[in-house]
């Protein structure tokens, strides 16, 4: 991947630690990183931190950015990584346990619930306005271990070696993290989609 | 033939093609005669599909959208470090 334009002067000049550089940099991107800072955290402040930690963070180790690199993934994954580092450093809410969020079986293995299909598809379910929210708040019911290899995996689209380097857990432990989840989130779903019917 | 259950441990690596021919027309064979693990597949895309979805929202604050006081909190603190 060749390197974006611009990116390298902006790089050169910010390690030579150039102040205009580093603001024409932070308004760029801020609100796309904050963004992402606040899905992980639900609370303004943590995210706004995280955010500040993340950008001090990155000029720090800007010589450790590789050039081939593109800033805003770079920035992305910082970002993420402070989020993460808040979030450690929260005090833990009451969670329900995965296994309660996961399908029941029967003994001979088939679904104690069988599944019943939906009556419509996840594109039109989007189309109404209540369903964002509604998933949003399924998704943070989700134990935080499991809420946030979903935020990672399926919604900062991050891969399952980085998202194993950051949460530092092995690549199958992320796997099977993210299909519980996938599977908690759609028992969240479930009735409340089934009620469309 | 495998249960549901098995099918369903293991849903993501026959989404993802990770199954061997023999285990993939195992998994073949059970949706065949199961209605309720082709609802389950399809609800587990489906899900996915949503998830991306809630975060994707029109109404969301644009990424302009960042208080100047923490730009500003943010310069100052580099400015401070050096």
């Amino acid at each position: 991947m060749s390197t974006p334009v611009g990116t390298s002067d902006l790089v050169a000049r910010l390690r030579k630690g150039d102040e205009g550089t580093f603001e024409e940099i932070v308004r760029t991107y801020a609100g796309r990183l904050l963004a992402v800072a606040r899905r992980f955290l639900s609370n303004e402040e943590d995210a706004q931190d995280a955010l500040q930690d993340a950008f001090l963070s990155a000029f720090r180790s800007i010589d450790r950015f590789e050039e081939r690199a593109q800033l805003s993934t770079w920035l992305h994954s910082i970002v993420v990584r402070a989020s993460l580092m808040k979030l450690r450093s929260r005090r833990r809410r009451h969670e329900t346990p995965i296994e309660d969020l996961l399908p029941k079986y029967l003994d001979d293995g088939h679904m104690a619930d069988p599944a019943a299909p939906w009556p419509e598809t996840a594109e039109d379910l989007l189309q109404r306005h209540e369903t964002r929210a509604l998933v949003r708040g399924c998704i943070d019911r989700l134990p935080e271990s499991y809420r946030t290899v979903l935020l990672m995996r399926d919604i900062e689209e991050l891969d399952t070696q980085e998202t194993a380097r950051l949460l530092e857990l092995t690549p199958n432990a992320v796997k099977v993290r993210l299909h519980r989840a996938r599977q908690a989130l759609r028992g969240l779903l479930d009735p409340h989609v089934r009620s469309l019917a | 033939m495998i249960t549901c259950r098995e099918l369903q441990d293991f849903l993501e690596e026959y989404r993802t093609g990770a199954l061997s021919a023999e285990q993939r027309a195992r998994f073949e064979e059970h949706l065949a005669v199961c209605p309720p693990c082709v609802a389950y597949l399809k609800q587990y895309d489906e899900t996915i599909r949503l998830g991306k979805g809630a975060f994707a929202d029109p109404d969301a604050p644009v990424p302009e959208n960042v208080p100047e006081k923490l730009v500003r909190a943010i310069l100052e603190a580099n400015r401070g470090k050096k």
